[in-house]
């Protein structure tokens, strides 16, 4: 099994994927009666794969994260990692929510600490120190581990919230719009840090983003949503830039703006017709 | 040169107090002085039959009561201030039981959507009794006066901090609850992590609540238990007696204390909810 993996190329491994949806739906019963939010999400995840998904507001992405992360169950069909069926949220599925969700109360090293206390409980002391520490030098806060999170920008709060994530060494990483409050300039930045921690870490990375321009940067593959209600993946898109990537190279790159205004027309297509999406 | 440069920056900063002066002081300073004065005034002109701020000074018994805050001839008769340090420490007692038993029971009910459906309306029609109502059935009950005057000053502060130690922990952030759900924190952690910070700022409007409200039940308590030494059964002595002006020197009392416990209150408030 082991060297089936490592033989055979990164995409399609066939035996069983690493992380799998097969024929999910998720259904809200309302008073008006069920309302559909997603339906027929087929998805195989590699591991290491970096998946941006991508689609309008409303779609049912976070939905579809919160089945993975385990916060939500699907009303049918299942969601899988490494051939287990996820029915709990866990440390393994780490999530880096879109508010941060630091705790005020705690610096940003305690937060980090926090975390990796509870998810290595027969660490030494030292050792578990060591770990926050690595992470907080690694999105560049060692400086700012002592403040507080009411005392640092937005920007500093998502890379907290990110070295917490990493420290625990989580199999899949969440991210729910991860940089969008965050500023143009800012957003780069972090985009950079998280893509060469990525290089480093190599943990399989789910990210829903609003920004197409983002999600060609930083992603294997971009699952473009249709629109809801009862939405489902309309389209897969395999991004060819090499890795490690550099912004301005893949700027010059051709394929970019080809890939970005079929990506954009796909959208803009279904937002004018969501029919079409059926 | 050193004077030419320090006189501006010293005239500034006299400047600055006196503003400070002028906004803050002054006004409650006018406000006291105005009341007193219509007060006497009514007093004088015979308009209300109580005596005036004057004639409270003026009067043998409540001067001395307001001169010797301490004296001590037998239990019933003592000073204020020792009358007052007696009704403070059945406070302390019953308050700080309320505090206790309130925030437990608050974590427990906030904890639980079922035991808050099941328990909220009995707690929501409790807490409109009011003190005076509960000393007829904590005198039954406990048959005694102290624990009697006790249990009213706890039935009558623990609402507020119970209701809103249970707001506090339901109204923990979702996104605290989910991270502690992705690290799957350990109970302990979560107590201590999660919900007590989260729930702190709600648990201390209640305990703000709560000690005004129990410094009101003891002057009630003490007011109908006769024989306790404090400053409620004082005033209730007093006016048995006809003796108006030592009334009015323990209303004083009575609210300055109310205000100075308020106020702590708030600064612990301040203090804590600032980290």
């Amino acid at each position: 099994m082991t060297a089936l993996l490592t033989t055979s190329t990164p995409v399609n491994v066939a035996a069983e994927p690493y992380l799998s949806l097969e024929n999910v739906s998720k259904t809200y019963s309302t008073p008006k009666g069920d309302y559909p939010v997603l339906r027929d999400i087929n998805l195989s995840v590699n591991e290491g794969e970096f998946v941006c998904l991508v689609g309008h507001s409303g779609c049912g992405k976070t939905t579809l994260l919160n089945m993975v992360s385990g916060f939500a169950r699907p009303t049918s069909g299942s969601v899988k990692l490494k051939g287990q069926p996820i029915t709990a949220p866990g440390p393994e599925r780490m999530v880096v929510f879109q508010g941060y969700a630091l705790l005020p109360w705690l610096t940003v090293y305690e937060n980090v600490y926090l975390a990796v206390r509870s998810v290595f409980p027969h660490k030494s002391q030292s050792e578990k120190h060591r770990i926050v520490e690595e992470h907080l030098d690694l999105v560049g806060l060692g400086e700012a581990a002592q403040k507080y999170p009411s005392q640092i920008s937005g920007g500093m709060k998502q890379r907290v919230a990110i070295a917490r994530a990493l420290a625990i060494r989580p199999e899949v990483l969440i991210l729910d719009e991860p940089f969008g409050a965050l500023d143009a300039i800012t957003k780069e930045e972090l985009q950079e840090e998280l893509l060469h921690i990525w290089d480093e870490h190599r943990c399989t990375v789910l990210m829903i983003t609003h920004d197409i321009d983002e999600a060609l940067f930083l992603a294997d593959r971009l699952v473009l949503m249709t629109n809801g209600p009862a939405a489902t993946i309309g389209q897969i898109v395999t991004i060819p830039f090499p890795r490690p990537r550099d912004r301005e190279r893949i700027l010059e790159d051709p394929q970019y703006y080809r890939l970005r205004n079929s990506v954009l027309s796909y959208l803009y297509g279904h937002e004018a017709n969501p029919e079409a999406a059926c | 040169m050193t004077t030419t440069l320090s006189s501006p920056t010293k005239s500034a900063t006299v400047k600055f107090d006196l503003a400070k002066y002028r906004d803050q002081v002054l006004p409650p300073v006018v406000g006291i002085v105005g009341f007193l004065l219509v007060w006497q005034l009514l007093a004088s002109a015979n308009l209300i039959r109580l005596p005036g701020p004057w004639d409270v000074w003026m009067d043998e018994r409540s001067r001395y009561l307001i001169l010797h805050p301490l004296y001590r001839n037998s239990d019933l008769d003592q000073g204020l201030l020792r009358q007052t340090l007696a009704s403070l420490q059945r406070v302390a007692i019953g308050y700080c039981s309320a505090a206790l038993v309130g925030i437990t029971l608050g974590i427990l009910v906030g904890s639980s959507v079922w035991i808050n459906r099941a328990l909220d309306p009995i707690f929501q029609f409790l807490r409109m009794v009011a003190p005076l109502a509960w000393v007829p059935i904590s005198l039954a009950a406990l048959q005694r006066n102290e624990p009697a005057a006790l249990f009213v000053i706890f039935i009558t502060s623990i609402w507020p901090i119970l209701i809103n130690t249970a707001v506090g922990v339901r109204q923990i952030p979702e996104d605290y609850i989910n991270v502690s759900k992705v690290l799957k924190l350990s109970k302990v952690d979560f107590f201590f992590k999660v919900l007590l910070p989260s729930a702190l700022p709600y648990m201390f409007t209640g305990l703000r609540i709560g000690i005004g409200l129990s410094w009101l039940a003891i002057i009630a308590a003490e007011i109908v238990m006769s024989g306790v030494p404090g400053i409620g059964f004082f005033i209730w002595d007093a006016y048995q007696q006809n003796y108006v002006t030592e009334i009015i020197v323990a209303v004083i009392y009575i609210g300055a204390v109310g205000l100075l416990l308020d106020r702590l209150m708030s600064v612990l408030q301040n203090k804590i909810a600032n980290q």
